[in-house]
Order: structure tokens, then C-alpha cells, then sequence
């Protein structure tokens, strides 16, 4: 397959998901900032945090100064000026989608430009007559869809692999910095296995939600969620389909799959991510302390990106 | 001025005419609110399917719906052998006048064309100079423009030997009318074409020495007002569709970038001017050519469709001598007219054509796409002197020529159905042998009275029927 073509695959899919994760960002920090803040705030400081978590910030604040409610949310979600909106990010996966029109099916085609006609439209709205948490709703729901279209019609080849490889990249970098921030948020009690401050679990209980993996949680520990037990379900349970095990094993099996040599040095990076989860238990991690893990990790799925980049998708 | 333009449908005394009988009879049994959602449907899957272009100049980049009319252009399949003929005879004749002017040049040493005609040109390339091309092809695409005066005389208004689009038109309208409205294509015989992309992959296969050439489709990119078509094309005939960077040349031999190594390749059928081609060759800014590809090209080590240097031929300058072209060559009276020409580089056809200006349409000699033409007669006279002071300073950049009444064609418009102008191109493919898919793109202009049928121009197209009579 050619190389643009594979890159433009996986670029497709990787917008896609992060558009996705971005909503699931969204949709939490929106309805915890409903919640009383116990004077912890007026509940911008949760509006800000998705901005935090995506290192756009800064950009936000050089635009509009100050933290504003609905300023902060039409940033994040419609700002067709940011290119880390959900609206941005929709566009680049279409714009990679339209230029391999010919190497996916007319139904993903067609799927991901009504999505992005449709946002358009929602754009032109504004959120707060579409409503925050519908819209939320609805860019989840066009990327089941859009997975669901590509699960159900294309064919088993390099193409499906790269588009899932885009996948499976975002949604561990996704994972690693949605629960780093949590952690960071929950504050010092996290560190205990199982706090019972309601604060700390309505911030667990936010993340599980946003990740789809509440009723996982409650399913295998039947108790409130604590940073042990998330930490543990999000990283290292493969049965968990967002969590970082899961999304390590689908790359390496995939990487492992694609022909010719030139992807050793990905194939291999990627085999040794996962078996370095196989084979570590929580109780390691939170030895050297969860931030201190994440921070090591969350370079190592960058460096898998960069060695799929200059392996396949940049190959000469 | 009264005008008495020739009817697709009707004829003079208003009775439909015997190949639109049929559909005449349908159009007149289905009710209108059916063909309305039809129509409204008609759009829902193009905007769907995303069959647009992009329109230059537009800031935003919009992508657009070329507008689609559910009224057939409908040709009477003896009329159309004759048109068949017609553009195969002179597309030959055009290849032919392309290797002798790279080689040796005979046409201009029996006096036929003036050198500086075409030496001067900008689109003659010296690098094509004495290069042998497989089967002598250098058009292997070929797009020949024609429109029907006031008694229905068929002209040639332009040869395109370059980069010539509206193929995807073509067989997107098919299929849309296939599937609106079956029950026309059962109760008559339709020619088929959607076999076109087959007759293409195989036209270029065939232009390659290699038993099994590998082909690709060359675009200038996603940007491309075309590239729906690129894609398009590159889809159908089951090829890769590669940008300039997805090649490279090593050892004069081209391969393209793959996920599993470089893979060589041996037919390009690039939907890229020459100028962007190669910047070690040609134009060095651009981004869009593969550096190297002209040498290895030359060394015959790949195909490029169309050949480098095509543009000599279809340039507007070049026009009036292909009359005299097909006879020289073929030893053949021409099957299809040309519109008569006035070549402004001549003094005294510039007084006429200066003299005569509102009544003339006047075009740059390489100028396309509709950009850069006078309609004299739908001219504001504050139009006319603007190009008046524009031909005096650059008499050879222009040529002038009647304006053609054009045949009209019913076609729905706001308020019911109403005549709107067209014009016809079919595509003729040179390989192994020269062939055209019947009929080709219809394009109306839906503006009433105008004549200009670009789409970027306001345009629309028709499905084109050829009908066993």
C-alpha cells in the first residue's frame, strides 16, 4: 500500500478517535462543573481542565484572556480557528478520508462527510442551543457509527490495519492523560487505596463513565472507585476495551501482521510495551507512584507513533 | 438580433423528434410532483457521495454540486456514427501532427503551418524533441468539444489533448438516471458506457512496451478541482492514486513509496499540467511533480499519459489548422467542421475581428475553462473596450470567432422545463486502437440565454443518450 495512503488511513482514524476522546473530555468536566464545588472553585477551573489535559491552554488564554464558561466550551468544541477542536479534528479526519475516498467504502465515505456536514450545521447553531451534553452524545455516536461502517464493510487488509493502528495509538495516549489528570484531581487522598471522599469519587466515577468502563469497574471490584483499582482496571486489564493493555495489544498483533521489514523497530517497541504490562502488577506502580509511571509512559506511545511514521507511513 | 437555434427535442415545427419520442411520451405520463423528488433525491446522493469540485478563486475552498438536470441530451445512434468517426478521424490526425512536429516537422516544410506557429509556442517542449513514444501516441486522452449551430451542423470549438476532465460527469449521470428512472432504460436501447474505465486501464496499459505495466493515476492533490474525477478513475480501474510525493526517481527508473518498499512504475496517467511535472525540468516551484521524472522519461523507462508537449496541439492558435491537419495526414476530407476562425495575429483579421467585436466571441489562444472569453453579444460595451484595449496590446495571444447560436435542449429550470444551450464531449482513447464510449458529457449552460457551459461558470451536465433508431 502506499505510504500516503496508509498515513492518510491512520491520520483518518486517529482524528476520529481523538474527536471522540475529546468528547468524552468534555462531557465530564461539563457535568462536574455542574456539581457544588465545595469552595473549590466556581467550576471553571473543571471547564478548564480538557484544555489542560490537551496542552491548549495557553492558546485559549492568548485568544480570549480570561476563563469564560461559554467561551471556554465553543473553543474546545466548534472554534474552527483552534486546531485541537472537536470541529477541527472532524475536519482533518474527513480531509484524510476524502483524499482515500478510492481505499475505503462509499458507507464510511459517506458516514464521516455527513458527519462533518452535519457539524457544520451544529457549528452554525451554536452549542448552546444544540445543547452541551447532546452534542457530546452525537460525536460519540457518529464514531460508532463510522466504526461500526468500517467494521461491517471494508476488507480485511493493510488498509483496516492502519486505519485501526490510528485507533489504537490515540486512544492510549487518550487513556494515559485522562487518568493522570483524574489523579492529579482527585488530590493527595488518592493515594490511599480506597478514599471515601465524595469528591474524590465523583472524580473516579467521571472518568469511568467517560471511558464507557463504569459498569466494568463495578462488575469486577463491586466497590466505589478508588485510585488503586482505576488505575489498575485502565492500564492494565486487557478485557477493558480503552484501557492501555488493550490498546498495546491490538498494536502489537496488527504491527505484527503488516508485511516487509522495514516496521522492525515499531514491531519491536511495540511487543515491549506490551509485555511490559503483561507482566507488571499495581502494586509496582504504584511503588514508583501512578504520576511518575504515566510520566514515563505517555512518551513511550509517542516514540510508537514516530516509529510508525518513519517505518510505513514516511518509508522510502 | 433574432437567432434561430436548433432544438435537441423539437423540431422547427414544434412535433418532438423521433428519437425523443419515447421519453417524450414518459415525461408526459409521470406526474410532477414525482420527477421533483426525484430531482430533490438526485442531489441528496450526489452531496452524499460527494461527487463535487472545487471552484478556484473561492476562498473558503467550497466544494460544489455540479448541478445535474434529469432531461436526457438524447443523439440518434446513425447521427452519432458520423460524430464517432468524426472525432476518431481527428484525434489520428492529431497524433500524427504531434510526432511529425517532434520529429521532422513535415508539415511545416510543406508550408501547411507556418513555423513560428508553433516553434514559438510556449506549449512546444524541445524536451520532446526527436523522443520515440510508444505506438507514436501522444494523446492517449482526448476530449473533443462540439456544439450545433442554428441548422444542427455539428463543430469542433476545441480540441483537448491535455488533461481533459468531465469523464466521472459522465458516468455519475448514467448511473443516477439508471437508478431514478429504470423504467426509460427498459423501454428503449440505451448505448452502455460504463464500461469506459475498462476501455481507459486497457488504452493505458497499451501504451507501455510491458506485457503488464504497473499504472497509477498522477494528482496534483485532494485541492484539485478534479479530483473527485482522479480518485474517481483510480477507484474504478483498481490503480493507485499517487501525489508527486509518493514518487521517486532512483537510477531513472520511477517507484512509488509503499508500506513495504519502493514499488516500480511504469505507466503515470498524471492529471498534472507539464509545468508542475518535474521541477528539476520545468516550473522549480512546484510542489506537486516528482524531480527526476523527465529524464527517466526520456529514457523510455516510463509512460506518461498524456505525452509532455501535448498543448501545442490543442492551443487555439493551432486550431484553425486542423482542417488542413487530417488532410495532409490522413489524405481524408474532415468528417466534423471547424467554427470559422479569425486569427488576430494577422493584421488584417484583427481590423475585422476589431470591427466586429460585439457580434464576435473572442478567446486567449490558451486560455481554458472559460476564464478569459469575450461573448460579445452578452457584453456590456464597458466589457468590450477592456478587451478591445486587451487584444489591441496582444493580438497574438487571441483569436475571434462567430458566435454559434448552439443547440438548446430541454431542461428543468425554476418554472418548469424550458430550453437551455449545450454542447457535447465525447472522449476519444488511443491505444492498440482509437475509441470513444457513445455519446460523452453533456454540459448546459442553465442560465437563460447564456453560452458559456463551464462549470465554473454556473454549467450544469445531462446524461447522454445514444439511441438506436
Amino acid at each position: 500500500m502506499l505510504s500516503r495512503t496508509a498515513s492518510d488511513l491512520y491520520w483518518m482514524s486517529r482524528y476520529l478517535e481523538r474527536a471522540e476522546n475529546l468528547a468524552r473530555m468534555l462531557d465530564v468536566s461539563y457535568s462536574l462543573s455542574l456539581m457544588p464545588q465545595d469552595g473549590r472553585g466556581d467550576g471553571l477551573h473543571e471547564l478548564a481542565m480538557p484544555l489542560l489535559i490537551t496542552g491548549t491552554l495557553d492558546d485559549y488564554l492568548e485568544r480570549h484572556g480570561e476563563l469564560h464558561a461559554e467561551r471556554l466550551l465553543h473553543f474546545f468544541a466548534l472554534d474552527a480557528a483552534n486546531p485541537a477542536s472537536i470541529y477541527s479534528c472532524l475536519g482533518s479526519a474527513r480531509a484524510s478520508a476524502h483524499a482515500v475516498r478510492g481505499r475505503i467504502t462509499a458507507d464510511m465515505w459517506e458516514n464521516i462527510n455527513a458527519t462533518w456536514l452535519e457539524i457544520r450545521g451544529i457549528a452554525e447553531q451554536g452549542l448552546s442551543r444544540y445543547g452541551m451534553s447532546r452534542f457530546c452524545e452525537w460525536v460519540k455516536e457518529r464514531s460508532h457509527l463510522f466504526r461500526g461502517a468500517t467494521y461491517g464493510t471494508i476488507m480485511r487488509n493493510d488498509a483496516f490495519r492502519f486505519i485501526r493502528l490510528g485507533t489504537f495509538i490515540e486512544r492510549a495516549d487518550n487513556t494515559l492523560r485522562l487518568l493522570d489528570a483524574r489523579y492529579e484531581m482527585a488530590g493527595d487522598q488518592a493515594d490511599t487505596v480506597s478514599d471515601g471522599t465524595a469528591h474524590a469519587y465523583y472524580q473516579w466515577s467521571a472518568l469511568l463513565r467517560a471511558l464507557s468502563s463504569f459498569e466494568a469497574y463495578t462488575e469486577i471490584y463491586r466497590d466505589a472507585p478508588g485510585a488503586r483499582h482505576v488505575a489498575e482496571l485502565l492500564l492494565l486489564r486487557a478485557d477493558v476495551p480503552r484501557s492501555l493493555r488493550a490498546c498495546t495489544e491490538e498494536i502489537d498483533q496488527i504491527l505484527a501482521s503488516l508485511p516487509g521489514t522495514n516496521g522492525r523497530p515499531a514491531q519491536r517497541l511495540a511487543a515491549e510495551m506490551d509485555a511490559r504490562l503483561r507482566y507488571t502488577g499495581i502494586n509496582e506502580i504504584l511503588e514508583e507512584g501512578l504520576h511518575a509511571w504515566l510520566t514515563e509512559f505517555i512518551p513511550l506511545v509517542r516514540q510508537l507513533g514516530n516509529a510508525i511514521h518513519s517505518s510505513y507511513l514516511e518509508a522510502v | 438580433m433574432i437567432r434561430t437555434y436548433f432544438d435537441e427535442m423539437y423540431d422547427a415545427g414544434g412535433q418532438v423528434r423521433p428519437h425523443y419520442r419515447e421519453f417524450a411520451r414518459w415525461l408526459a405520463e409521470t406526474p410532477d410532483e414525482l420527477l421533483a423528488q426525484r430531482r430533490r433525491e438526485a442531489d441528496l446522493l450526489f452531496h452524499r457521495a460527494g461527487i463535487t469540485f472545487t471552484l478556484y478563486g473561492d476562498e473558503q475552498g467550497t466544494e460544489r454540486l455540479i448541478p445535474f438536470d434529469t432531461i436526457p441530451r438524447s443523439i440518434p445512434a446513425s447521427e452519432w456514427r458520423i460524430v464517432e468517426r468524426g472525432c476518431i478521424q481527428r484525434v489520428k490526425a492529431l497524433n500524427m501532427f504531434l510526432a511529425d512536429l517532434y520529429h521532422d516537422q513535415r508539415i511545416i516544410k510543406a508550408g501547411i503551418i507556418p513555423a513560428e506557429q508553433v516553434l514559438a509556442n510556449e506549449q512546444y517542449q524541445l524536451a520532446m524533441q526527436g523522443l520515440d513514444l510508444h505506438r507514436d501516441i501522444y494523446s492517449h486522452i482526448s476530449g473533443v468539444d462540439l456544439v450545433r449551430d442554428g441548422d444542427g451542423t455539428y463543430y469542433v470549438l476545441e480540441d483537448n489533448l491535455r488533461t481533459p476532465s468531465g469523464v466521472s460527469y459522465m458516468l455519475e449521470d448514467r448511473k443516477m438516471m439508471m437508478r431514478l428512472f429504470p423504467e426509460l432504460f427498459a423501454a428503449q436501447r440505451i448505448a452502455p458506457i460504463d464500461h469506459y474505465p475498462n476501455l481507459l486501464l486497457d488504452t493505458l496499459k497499451s501504451s507501455s512496451p510491458l506485457d503488464d505495466p504497473s499504472v497509477v493515476v498522477l494528482t496534483p492533490g485532494r485541492f484539485n478541482s478534479a479530483f473527485f474525477e482522479h480518485a474517481f478513475l483510480a477507484r474504478e480501474m483498481g490503480v493507485e492514486l499517487v501525489e508527486g510525493a509518493d514518487l521517486f526517481v532512483r537510477d531513472d527508473r520511477v517507484f512509488m513509496r509503499t508500506t513495504d518498499g519502493p514499488k516500480p512504475v511504469d505507466v503515470i496517467y498524471r492529471r498534472l499540467d507539464d509545468a508542475f511535472l518535474d521541477p528539476l525540468a520545468f516550473n522549480p516551484d512546484s510542489m506537486l511533480g516528482v524531480p527526476g521524472l523527465l529524464s527517466s522519461y526520456r529514457s523510455g523507462n516510463v509512460v506518461l499519459a498524456n505525452a509532455i508537449g501535448t498543448g501545442v496541439a490543442d492551443d487555439k492558435s493551432v486550431y484553425p489548422f486542423v482542417t488542413d491537419m487530417i488532410r495532409f495526414y490522413l489524405d481524408e476530407e474532415p468528417i466534423l467542421k471547424n467554427v470559422p476562425t479569425w486569427q488576430c495575429r494577422k493584421p488584417d483579421e484583427l481590423s475585422h475581428v476589431l470591427a466586429h467585436l460585439p457580434e464576435l466571441v473572442v478567446k486567449e489562444t490558451q486560455g481554458s475553462g472559460g476564464y478569459g472569453m469575450l461573448v460579445g453579444p452578452a457584453a456590456s460595451a464597458a466589457e468590450i473596450e477592456t478587451f478591445r484595449a486587451r487584444i489591441k496590446a496582444k493580438p497574438h495571444a487571441y483569436i475571434a470567432q462567430p458566435t454559434l447560436s448552439l443547440s438548446t435542449c430541454p431542461t428543468f429550470v425554476e418554472n418548469g422545463i424550458a430550453p437551455r444551450h449545450i454542447d457535447l464531449r465525447p472522449f476519444v482513447l488511443s491505444g492498440r486502437e482509437t475509441r470513444v464510449v457513445p455519446g460523452g458529457l453533456t454540459r448546459v449552460a442553465l442560465r437563460e440565454g447564456s453560452l458559456v457551459v463551464n462549470s465554473s461558470q454556473g454549467g450544469g451536465t445531462k446524461d447522454t443518450w445514444v439511441v438506436e433508431d
